[in-house]
């Protein structure tokens, strides 16, 4: 019974990361009695599960997840919103808080959204027959009107949060804005003035890149203050 | 661009039927996994062609024609008759072959038709210079897919063969700068005769001339083309799966062995 | 008439040494480097001899059209194409029949690696673009087009790795040249997977006894695990890490 991979150890497709009764988790899997990497990421052993935590890959929509998403058609009960993933998501109207109910005619609908409105929602529904469902009922969930919208790779989401919020929350307070990051790599940044805004988005994208250095909570809060020296209103 | 092709029309159940019973030795048309299933070969069958066979392999159905015209020699080689082999997946041998342009089962067959008869030097191209680098004989070798019970690459490969080895034309010479054509008819200059194996594997198993519903289950397969001096001139592994390199060696051994029998068949039948 | 004798090229010198200085067992230079290309969700470009070679991933993605879609997994698809100034002789950039049959040889080397049921209905595209040729295209674009599958996040099984063989002057030689190819007597196109033990591109063509194939064919697979060593090689320098110095921890090794 052995492991073979350091915690946090750069790990690929194929590379050995235990032998004997452990569990294969996240992008991870058992050949035999050994368990390898499937893709390219960290390695983290939880208990005695394996698990991989990858660098890039397309977003696959889980339960509970908030997304923000772009309507691209509006069909008869509902709308079809691209959330940047392999499976299109559909949003039916008897999921949004505004729909009375019976009646979706299709104008009713374009009143709701139009194609091209970007929204928040929640996945209510994935699974590998269908395409993933969405509502906007709850709080905070619904049409985005104003704001700069980041896309960044969705693997990197859990590090632009960080530890406890740790990241996000400096983000938040050093730049004035607020941040509503989404599972599937669209970030909404809103709440400052544009010059706000535009170092939210920066330093969101400088998290992406160097998503796997050291003392980036503090280098991305220099960053921050260098942009914004001269120009912040109070704090 | 090449896709993942449609799953294969057996439920899993079919499948599961033929991998156990190849588990055991056997096979669902009772055949050895070395044994090659009926084969007929007709020769000369469509008068018009130069040359042309006919091969029935088990239901599987092929038609191979001969036609040698004029041309004019590549630029690198002046003096050698050509050789292109062309192979159509007729809408008529099977529900989803479909008419337009080849797709890319049929080109890969007819390149590793093409390879087994351009690699082993079956046919003496320098013989069929007529005017160096001005004219040369072309030989078209079009390969007919009449019926698909499987194993097409084979069947098509010994089809091209018995036409080539049956396939005449005029004898003619170069003399004073001009060519002449004699009354005589003279055989297409062979020196080699190919013999296309293909074996597949399914499960962990390996077997030879798979039916239709054995490429449906099957990991993949790996074609072995040998010439008379047991010289392996071409190979083509295809399909989703791998093979081992023991599995590879242990294949090719057979298969050059195998293409004895099947050689002999082709050619006594020009006699 | 012609004479076949009179062009013959030596391949081989006096020592045995190869047009371009190798010895017959020796690889040609090999450089990878991942993650070349931003638009593409992975890429890899490798210059394997003269041959350079770039790949890209997109996917997995939405199936378009629908009805190409499998239920239970991602369709592959794969385009191997030369660029038209990529050999000696301009080729026209409409794909040949060469080049479809190799996209389809080359997708079913790399299909078996590509865990493709986690991804049911969706397509995920590998495209492979020779920019300069030199023999042994359809080998190395494997090699970069494993590596940007990699690097896409797409899960693998492991890494395919490729490498050709042959025959000049009569003798078995690893990773032939363009001129080799050309004129030599036998080429044996190889990918290979390590740990499994799998081949899952072989051809070949020319004339080879059973001894010499499987003289060659051993010869590159040892080649294919080199190049796999490269491989990963080049993954970490693309992903290098700096760990954490405060939660560095011991290596668990814990002993039944």
């Amino acid at each position: 019974m052995t492991i073979f991979a350091e915690r946090k150890q750069l790990v690929g497709p194929g590379d050995v990361l235990a032998e004997g009764p452990y569990f294969a988790g996240e992008n991870t899997y058992r050949d035999g009695s050994k368990i390898f990497s499937s893709r390219v990421g960290m390695a983290e052993v939880i208990g005695n599960k394996l698990v991989v935590m990858p660098f890039k890959g397309a977003y696959m929509p889980r339960l509970d997840d908030i997304v923000l998403g772009r309507v691209t058609d509006i069909g008869m009960s509902g709308w079809q919103v691209d959330i940047c993933s392999p499976y299109p998501a559909m949003l039916p109207a008897s999921e949004t808080p505004m729909h009375r109910g019976r009646d979706s005619v299709r104008q009713d609908l374009r009143t709701i959204y139009g194609v091209g409105d970007l929204m928040i929602a929640q996945v209510i529904a994935f699974d590998r027959t269908r395409d993933p469902l969405l509502t906007t009922k709850g709080r905070g969930l619904g049409k985005v009107s104003s704001g700069l919208v980041a896309r960044i790779t969705p693997t990197k989401i859990p590090r632009m949060i960080g530890k406890k919020g740790s990241m996000i929350t400096m983000l938040k307070k050093e730049t004035g804005t607020d941040i509503i990051p989404g599972q599937n790599g669209v970030v909404l940044v809103t709440g400052g003035n544009p010059d706000q805004e535009r170092t939210a988005v920066e330093a969101i994208y400088m998290i992406e890149r160097e998503a796997h250095t050291t003392g980036l909570t503090d280098r991305v809060k220099a960053m921050i203050l260098e942009r914004t020296k001269g120009t912040r209103v109070g704090q | 661009m090449s896709a993942t092709h449609q799953p294969t029309p057996l439920a899993k159940l079919e499948q599961k039927t033929i991998q156990e019973i190849i588990l055991k030795g056997q096979r669902i048309d009772e055949r050895g996994p070395l044994d090659y299933r009926p084969l007929t070969i007709t020769l000369g069958i469509v008068e018009k062609a130069n040359g042309s066979a006919q091969v029935y392999l088990g239901k599987t159905k092929v038609l191979a024609g001969v036609k040698i015209q004029t041309g004019t020699p590549f630029e690198d080689t002046p003096n050698e008759g050509i050789l292109t082999v062309n192979a159509e997946f007729v809408p008529l041998a099977y529900p989803t072959f479909e008419t337009g342009p080849p797709d890319e089962n049929s080109i890969e067959l007819a390149r590793v038709v093409d390879r087994g008869i351009r690699e082993s030097k079956a046919i003496d191209l320098q013989k069929l210079c007529i005017e160096p680098g001005k004219k040369v004989f072309v030989v078209f070798v079009d390969i007919y897919i009449l019926d698909h019970d499987g194993n097409l690459i084979d069947a098509a490969g010994m089809a091209a063969l018995g036409a080539l080895v049956n396939a005449k034309m005029q004898e003619f010479e170069w003399k004073n700068n001009e060519v002449r054509y004699k009354e005589t008819k003279m055989l297409l200059p062979m020196q080699n005769y190919p013999v296309p194996i293909t074996s597949v594997k399914i499960g962990n198993s390996v077997i030879v001339d798979p039916c239709l519903e054995e490429e449906q289950v099957m990991n993949c397969r790996l074609t072995v083309t040998t010439g008379k001096n047991n010289d392996v001139c071409a190979m083509q592994k295809g399909g989703l799966g791998t093979f081992t390199p023991e599995e590879i060696k242990q294949i090719i051994s057979s298969a050059i062995q195998k293409s004895k029998d099947l050689r002999e068949k082709i050619i006594s039948k020009v006699n | 008439m012609g004479n076949k004798e009179k062009d013959k090229v030596r391949l081989l010198d006096d020592k045995g040494l190869r047009v371009d200085g190798r010895r017959l067992d020796e690889l040609r230079p090999v450089k990878l480097e991942v993650g070349v290309l931003d638009k593409a969700d992975g890429s890899a470009y490798i210059e394997h001899g003269r041959n350079k070679i770039l790949a890209a991933i997109f996917g997995p993605r939405e199936a378009h059209p629908k009805h190409i879609a499998l239920a239970d997994r991602a369709v592959v698809r794969c385009r191997y194409h030369m660029a038209p100034f990529s050999t000696d002789e301009r080729k026209s950039p409409a794909p040949s029949r060469r080049e479809q049959e190799l996209s389809k040889v080359v997708r079913e080397s790399l299909e078996p690696s590509i865990m493709s049921e986690y991804f049911p209905r969706s397509t995920i595209d590998i495209f492979i673009e020779v920019l300069q040729a030199d023999a042994g295209t359809r080998c190395a674009g494997v090699t970069a087009a494993s590596l940007a599958l990699a690097d896409a996040g797409i899960p693998l099984r492991e890494l395919v790795a490729g490498c050709a063989a042959g025959k000049v002057d009569g003798k078995v030689a690893l990773d032939l040249s363009d001129i080799e190819d050309k004129k030599g007597d036998a080429d044996l196109p190889v990918a290979f997977m390590p740990k499994s033990n799998a081949v899952s591109l072989l051809q070949m063509d020319g004339s080879m006894t059973e001894d010499e194939l499987k003289q060659a064919l051993d010869m590159s697979i040892n080649a294919c695990r080199t190049i796999y060593e490269m491989q990963k090689e080049a993954l970490r320098r693309k992903y290098h890490v700096e760990r954490e110095e405060e939660e560095k921890e011991e290596v668990a090794e814990v002993k039944a």
